[in-house]
């Protein structure tokens, strides 16, 4: 019964955080402050759900698929976020700085 | 219980679709599309459990692996504009040059 | 030698994620394995990299305090997004000292500050990492360096 409050609590919390990080991706100004919104997906949302539902498996085949999923979004999501940033920056993209107005991120379209 | 847990993913890839369509760079368009991916795995993870059929984990673990090399290989077909070239040499990363 | 331990070890992956134990479905495996084995060594990628476990305790100490880092982190940007108004950020572009001698522990730096949202690593060089940050307080955390003195030293793959 605990068991299963838990998982709700961690499906519903790592569903509200996906939502969150998905309107993050449409309030931050530009592509790198973007990347942040979607780190918040890849890390703790994931990892709820992934936790909400091997709650639910409890100790079987299931769950250390689980947790295989986990490790392996652990270690590429990172590794894909460096390539797209470091990809846009070797392309010319320009970061918005705080010192710039953050309003007028239009002139970003394109280098 | 599920139920919320999967509107709440659909809902989230409908956000990144949107930024996807919206553009304004491509740098953005793949970004997007790297999060439709993981959505995309957790939906299938909790689709699984939706209709207890548990070998669809094994579909969401190849996806895991699948979303990475789908990013990677968009990102160098950007960057240099071919897949063939090895992007060592820089005057072979020219995008426009496309007679080789 | 390598070879072996890398077969045994695929084998178990095979094992751990089927779970069937009929005679057929057993000689199928160790098929597929002995596939995935020759693939590899065609392919010369069974050598010391192929063994990234250094489990000691430092390392799973070490994966605590990220745990704890990406969880802080979160809330941080969290709170950031769910802001009425114009969104309270601040971004910057900081250039850190790389703070590791082996390759590994720089790699599991940088990779430690790209998965704490907030901060992204936008460029990774022998003596500089180059960081975005999403906030003023985010990159001052970076510049403490407190997470650099948290990544164990000289991590070295076990060969």
């Amino acid at each position: 019964m605990i068991l299963e409050t838990l998982s709700w609590l961690c499906l519903v919390l790592g569903g509200l955080l996906g939502v969150i990080g998905g309107i993050g991706m449409h309030r931050f100004p530009d592509f790198y402050t973007r990347l942040h919104a979607i780190g918040i997906t890849d890390t703790l949302c994931a990892a709820l759900f992934l936790i909400g539902l091997a709650f639910q498996a409890g100790l079987t085949i299931a769950s250390f698929k689980l947790f295989l999923i986990f490790a392996f979004i652990f270690f590429t999501s990172p590794t894909a976020s460096h390539l797209l940033a470091n990809a846009a920056m070797l392309g010319g993209l320009k970061p918005v700085l705080s010192d710039d107005d953050v309003a007028n991120s239009e002139q970003l379209d394109k280098p | 219980m599920y139920t919320v847990a999967i509107i709440a993913i659909l809902i989230t890839i409908l956000l990144a679709l949107a930024r996807a369509l919206s553009g304004p760079t491509v740098y953005d368009r793949i970004a997007a599309m790297n999060m439709v991916g993981t959505k995309t795995i957790l939906l299938i993870a909790v689709y699984a459990f939706f209709t207890d059929r548990h070998d669809l984990l094994d579909i969401a673990l190849v996806y895991t692996l699948i979303n990475f090399i789908g990013v990677v290989a968009v990102l160098k077909l950007i960057e240099q504009g071919n897949l063939y070239t090895d992007g060592e040499s820089p005057e072979d990363n020219q995008p426009e040059v496309n007679d080789k | 030698m390598r070879t072996i331990t890398a077969a045994s070890l695929i084998f178990l992956f095979w094992f751990m994620l089927s779970g069937h134990t009929g005679a057929l479905l057993i000689a199928l495996g160790v098929l597929s394995t002995l596939l995935s084995v020759y693939l590899a060594k065609r392919m010369n990628i069974i050598d010391h990299e192929g063994y990234p476990f250094d489990l000691s305790v430092r390392l799973l100490r070490y994966f605590l305090y990220l745990g704890k880092e990406i969880l802080i982190s979160n809330v941080d940007v969290i709170k950031r997004i769910l802001t009425l108004g114009p969104v309270d950020i601040s971004p910057q572009v900081i250039t850190l000292p790389a703070a590791k001698k082996t390759d590994l522990s720089q790699m599991i730096y940088a990779n430690s500050i790209t998965l704490t949202p907030g901060t992204v690593t936008l460029e990774l060089s022998n003596d500089k990492i180059i960081v975005h940050a999403l906030s003023k307080k985010g990159a001052a955390d970076l510049q403490t360096g407190e997470m650099a003195r948290a990544v164990p030293d000289n991590v070295e793959l076990s060969s």
